[in-house]
């Protein structure tokens, strides 16, 4: 207990007479400790507690002489207890207001009559009695409990072998419980101080320093001002004078908050409290305690002004978007600061401090825009010696996070006011770009590489040096391995990127060029991509393509390249003119008059044209800026730097082609241009990747007839059909089969293809390759199916299989092409068997459940040749439990190609008389009838082809006339295509059969319709189909008799029964 | 100015310099002249002093380095004898002007290297850079702050690792990075006068002609 109070408890002030204990959480835990002590005594050592006390324990007490009862001899002010010793000295004796005590028992006694003010007593006794063991067991009992271990068991062993007596024994007992107790107070107040907060200069100058920046006037500050008493620093980082520095003050501050009067504070390692305040004649602190003490100043000021408070949350709101990725790597950094000045902190303030420092190096942002910023933050570390390791970790801190809240914020704000914008100017093809992604950082505890150093010394010269000196710098810079992201983000961390993009807006020609140069190599790095933008760095590269500098303008443009890899930057390059002045860059032609005069900085034409395309094709990805592109002219350039035969030149041409081709304008253009000649001619380059592009721009082309039919003359095609057999490069393999598939629209075309035996390929083609090749060469098969010996190949080469196999896959694209392949197949009855013994119908009828109406509507499409050329076909659709329903119900689809799909399913299904009884179970005639209110000519002829199929059946056809389909099908002769004409005219006539479909008919005008107005139109389609002739003459006859009608409904009926 | 003494002098001169047409020899000549301002005198044994020169590096090629334009005049003199006569003029303007990249590659290296035993020297760097710094902190600092940068260019161009700078060194580095051609300061027109030039040297002197200095 000795030990503990001593050393742990914290006592006020030394050296002025009694000493008193401070209220504070650790003191009052160790008192209450005490007291459970006492407390129990009497309880668990009944004999202890009898023990006399060497000396009585003696303190001025607050307890009434009434407040004792029973076992107490009261007399006025004066209290004696029944219990004496040997010599009949009463073991507890109050004379108002000294009590003296002898024993536990008594102790506990009182503790138990204080009742609520046993603390006070318990605190008065501990501070009354500045040494109890030695009071209660004598003093050489006193000195073993010092002791410990080994030695304190010989000791007791010593003792007992001395005396010898009953007494010591029980000096022993009590010696050893006291010890115990001790350790466990010991163990306690550890526990207490390591959760408490130890403040040092360092963390409460930040803090102020901090909390000066947020000050000021107006609503947005936290506080009106905030100062320091004495504008002297010690050495140390403490302001408060020497002798209170030694009670572990460290300064003094006068706040004025918004809301509250001026308060003075003291900031103090155990915390920060208010104090007795300034007097204001001589300007003296009053440095009494007044109030709590609380953690930190934030904490303080939290409690003391609500608009603070307020204010301060706000901050934290604003900047919070930031901390998540910025604490994990600072927080053990500071860390490590803490441990080093060997006091321990808790890991919530840590993290609250972090959040502080980040606002705080936003805020010196915006305070100081220029460079400045840096210089002042590192003549701050040099005065301060003794906090070095403190404000060098911050000053390291506050760069990091200054540059890493920048572009996230500034992220934010024009994307919430671009977004839509953004949206709009995508294209489809920027699958592959670097979306904007959270910043990463590197690891700030670990060790930074050396080169991080040498280029911080580097872009020491770059800010500091002349031309000369800057110069010498950027030529060692690029020496380190720039293409590595450590070098890279170095550059940014210590500042460099501002400065190289400063360096840019000067007119040292050579300056220029050196930062260009280094700049286009970092921007390899999607992170610095982000910062050149944030930074502006993209409108200062945009000017200098205005350059008279040729290898300027090449250096500016290919940087420009490598940043416009994400659309922000690609909005900042048009919205600059930087588009125009990038095709400007690919009119080389335009100064060939010019003396081949070579200056001494300067590079070809060729070259400035090529890093204009570069910088194109990384634009050409966003929409607005094909746009752009085509508009300042870019197309005829571009298809005249075609005609070269430099690779590097040819793939960014081709490249900004191939990306604008998505767009219908470009192609037509491109046509015009006779741009597709010299892609085909360059289909024979000896370059993967030129090949590839020139594919790629063969694909999106020739989505137009004549381009297909272009491509052909320029005998492209058998360039494709060799392409196919290398499938090492997957990109290209993929380019390559996407244009044959556009080009095989075209049947003259698939011909050729057939020559060159590029169907066999493309089976081969069908397993093991990626899903983009796939769903090109699978969309080529289906093409090619189209004609009879195609599918005849294909069905030799075994393609069959490998095609239904895919049918189970969950690629939309693909399943597209291979229900339509399947389909095309299933036209040939003997591939047909084929794709009925691999299970391929029931593939298909599952993919009608499939949630894309594109993929439903293919399956649809490709049933019906199965349903056609099955053997069994009838009981084939039956087998499929749920088929039937499930396809009825597709009529409720509201996609048109879907339900005129489903129709030409339907048709094909109710062919087969049982189940055309169970559809129309399933209620397909009032579906029908709902769909027939339509203009669109292809539903409308599978329409009319499934209602008068489903007329075979029972009532239906009354049924169609019910649910009133009649009518709007005989406006379906007004319609401009014979199909339809056909269809209905069958339609019709399987409904004319029941009477009052006929009046319905005669009073929609059917006959004058078909006969005046659509006369020729009947007199043509009855030649080709002798079937529709007969149905429409069938149809007039009997709606001219109607009395017959019944009777013929009846016959009708007696052939279906 | 006689005609034929004039006319000998371009034949001359246009044997031994080929990237300027006669013309042109003719009117850097008359330049010459003019700057000289003595026109009667025998044109052979006269020239150009050096603080004369040091105007025309100053005002038409925008120099401020009075060490480098020392060094520039010295490169002139090929005859070391003070003065720029008037074939060092011309020689001397079409390295300065038109030189090829090798021409350019020679004239710098002397420029630079100055004390004659064929190398630019750690303490030679020392002098030429040490204005290079911007006078921001305290002159100790500067000056450690010039030996850094001293180190990193001879890091960067002293590739036989013995201190100092040959040829060899020098045409190595400038050839794999043609920034350094003028690494130790600006001993050549700068590139805005490059790019001028080409509009037509008679420009540039246009100015000087009109006042001679």
């Amino acid at each position: 207990m000795g030990v503990a109070l001593t050393r742990s408890a914290q006592w006020t002030a030394a050296g002025h007479g009694a000493k008193t204990l401070e209220v504070t959480p650790l003191n009052e835990a160790i008192v209450k400790e005490i007291i459970m002590f006492v407390e129990s005594f009497i309880y668990k050592y009944p004999q202890e507690a009898n023990y006399v006390f060497v000396e009585p324990l003696e303190w001025k007490t607050n307890l009434d002489p009434s407040a004792f009862g029973s076992g107490y001899a009261v007399s006025g002010t004066t209290v004696k207890s029944e219990e004496v010793d040997k010599n009949g000295e009463p073991l507890l004796y109050l004379s108002v207001p000294q009590i003296k005590i002898r024993s536990f028992g008594q102790l506990s006694r009182m503790l138990y009559i204080a009742k609520n003010m046993k603390l006070k007593e318990a605190q008065a006794c501990i501070e009354a009695n500045r040494n109890p063991v030695a009071k209660i067991l004598g003093l050489d009992y006193n000195i073993i409990s010092e002791e410990i271990g080994n030695s304190f068991v010989s000791n007791i062993l010593d003792k007992i072998t001395k005396d010898d007596d009953s007494e010591s024994e029980i000096k022993m007992k009590i010696a050893l419980q006291l010890k115990q107790l001790d350790l466990h107070l010991l163990n306690h107040s550890l526990k207490h101080i390591s959760l408490e907060i130890r403040l040092n200069p360092g963390t409460v100058k930040n803090d102020i320093e901090l909390l000066k920046q947020f000050s000021g006037k107006g609503k947005q500050t936290v506080l009106e001002s905030i100062e320091y008493t004495s504008d002297y620093e010690f050495s140390n980082g403490c302001r408060a004078p020497p002798w209170r520095q030694i009670k572990g003050e460290i300064c003094y501050v006068l706040v004025k908050p918004h809301d509250a009067e001026t308060l003075c504070v003291t900031c103090s390692k155990e915390g920060v409290f208010l104090n007795g305040g300034k007097t204001d004649d001589e300007g003296q602190i009053n440095y009494e305690r007044k109030g709590e003490i609380y953690k930190d100043l934030v904490t303080l000021l939290k409690e003391k002004s609500a608009i603070f408070s307020e204010n301060m949350s706000k901050q934290e709101i604003k900047f919070s978007e930031q901390p998540q990725k910025d604490q994990p790597n600072e927080a053990p950094k500071e860390e490590v600061a803490i441990t080093h000045k060997a006091s321990v902190t808790s890991r919530k303030s840590t993290q609250e401090k972090n959040r502080i420092n980040l606002g705080r190096s936003q805020l010196t942002k915006r305070l100081e825009p220029s460079l400045n910023w840096r210089t002042s933050v590192s003549s701050k570390e040099s005065r301060n010696t003794l906090r070095d390791t403190q404000v060098e970790k911050h000053g390291g801190k506050l760069e990091k996070s200054r540059s890493s809240v920048s572009p996230g914020r500034a992220q934010l704000i024009r994307k919430s006011v671009e977004k839509i914008e953004e949206i709009i100017s995508d294209s489809s093809s920027e699958s592959e770009e670097d979306e904007e992604q959270p910043d990463h950082r590197q690891e700030a505890n670990a060790d930074l590489p050396s080169e991080y150093w040498q280029i911080q010394k580097l872009v020491k010269y770059l800010k500091g040096g002349n031309q000369t000196a800057t110069v010498i710098a950027l030529c060692s810079m690029k020496d380190f391995n720039l293409a590595q992201e450590t070098c890279q983000l170095a550059i940014r961390d210590v500042g460099g990127l501002e400065v190289l993009i400063n360096l840019l807006e000067t007119d040292e020609v050579k300056c220029k060029i050196g930062s260009l140069k280094i700049l286009k190599e970092i921007s390899h790095n999607p992170q610095i991509r982000r910062n050149i933008v944030d930074l502006g760095g993209l409108p200062v590269m945009v000017n200098i393509l205005d350059s008279p500098h040729k290898s300027l303008k090449c250096l500016a443009a290919e940087t420009i390249a490598n940043v416009a890899k994400f659309r922000r930057a690609r909005r900042v390059v048009r919205r600059h003119g930087g588009i125009t002045k990038l095709v400007a860059l690919l009119d080389c032609g335009k100064h060939s008059g010019e003396p081949a005069q070579s200056s001494l900085y300067e590079t070809r034409d060729v070259e400035v044209a090529r890093c204009g395309a570069l910088a194109l094709w990384s634009c050409s990805k966003s929409y607005a800026n094909k746009e752009a592109i085509r508009k300042a002219g870019g197309i005829p350039l571009l298809a005249r730097l075609l005609k070269t035969s430099h690779e590097n030149m040819l793939i960014p041409v081709v490249g900004t082609l191939q990306e604008c081709a998505s767009e219908e304008n470009y192609r037509a253009a491109i046509k015009a241009e006779r741009i597709i000649e010299n892609l085909v001619k360059n289909l024979n380059s000896e370059n993967e990747q030129l090949q590839e592009h020139c594919a790629m721009a063969i694909y999106q082309c020739a989505e137009d007839e004549e381009t297909r039919d272009l491509v052909r003359l320029h005998g492209g095609l058998k360039p494709l059909a060799s392409l196919l057999n290398n499938t090492d490069n997957k990109e290209r393999l993929a380019a390559v089969t996407g244009a044959i598939w556009k080009c095989s629209i075209s049947k003259e075309n698939v011909t050729k293809f057939r020559e060159y035996k590029a169907i066999e390929t493309l089976v081969g083609l069908l397993t093991d390759q990626p899903e983009e090749v796939l769903v090109n060469v699978v969309g080529a098969l289906g093409e090619c199916c189209q004609e009879h010996e195609n599918r005849v190949i294909i069905r030799r080469c075994g393609g069959i299989q490998p095609l239904v196999n895919l049918l189970v896959g969950i690629n939309q694209a693909l399943l597209v092409n291979v229900t339509k392949a399947v389909g095309a197949c299933a036209v040939e009855p003997e591939s047909m068997m084929i794709i009925d013994r691999l299970d391929g119908v029931r593939l298909l009828w599952s993919l009608l459940k499939n949630p894309h109406p594109d993929v439903k509507a293919s399956a649809a499409w490709a049933l019906c040749p199965c349903i056609q050329n099955a053997k069994d076909a009838g009981e084939m659709v039956r087998s499929f439990v749920g088929g039937l329903e499930l396809v009825v119900n597709l009529l409720k689809s509201d996609n048109k190609e879907v339900l005129a799909s489903v129709c030409a399913v339907i048709t094909n299904i109710a062919k087969d008389q049982e189940n055309l009884a169970v559809i129309t179970d399933h209620g397909v005639v009032p579906l029908l009838s709902k769909l027939a209110n339509t203009n669109n000519d292809k539903l409308r002829r599978h329409l009319a082809e499934t209602i008068s199929r489903c007329c075979m059946w029972g009532r239906n056809r009354v049924a169609f006339g019910e649910h009133k389909a009649v009518a709007p099908l005989v406006r379906y002769l007004k319609s401009n295509d014979t199909n339809v004409h056909r269809a209905t005219a069958q339609a019709l006539y399987q409904l004319s059969e029941d009477a009052d479909n006929c009046v319905t008919m005669h009073e929609n005008g059917a006959v004058k319709t078909s006969f005046s107005k659509y006369q020729p139109m009947v007199c043509v389609i009855t030649k080709p189909c002798e079937h529709g002739s007969r149905a429409i003459g069938n149809y007039i006859e009997n709606i001219r008799h109607p009395g017959d009608k019944s009777k013929s409904f009846a016959d009708h009926n007696k052939t279906v029964t | 100015m006689d005609q034929k003494v004039l006319k000998r002098l371009v034949e001359s001169i246009s044997k031994s310099v080929n990237s300027f047409k006669k013309s042109e020899i003719e009117c850097f000549i008359r330049i010459f002249h003019n700057v000289v301002g003595r026109g009667d005198v025998k044109l052979a044994n006269v020239g150009l002093d050096r603080n004369t020169f040091r105007v025309i590096l100053h005002s038409i090629f925008g120099m401020t380095d009075d060490v480098l334009m020392n060094r520039v005049f010295f490169a002139f003199d090929k005859d070391n004898d003070n003065y720029i006569n008037v074939k060092e003029w011309v020689k001397g303007l079409s390295v300065f002007l038109r030189g090829t990249f090798e021409e350019k590659l020679k004239f710098c290296f002397e420029v630079y290297y100055f004390n004659g035993d064929g190398y630019i020297s750690r303490e030679r760097i020392y002098d030429m850079l040490k204005n290079s710094l911007h006078q921001q902190s305290p002159e100790e600092e500067t000056d450690e702050g010039i030996r850094e940068l001293v180190d990193i260019a001879l890091k960067k161009m002293d590739y036989d690792n013995d201190g100092r700078i040959s040829f060899a060194d020098f045409e190595k580095a400038v050839k794999e990075d043609r920034l350094l051609l003028e690494v130790f300061g600006p001993c050549l027109p700068d590139a805005k006068v490059q790019w001028q030039q080409r509009i037509g040297l008679g420009e540039i002197f246009k100015d000087l002609k009109r006042n001679p200095c």
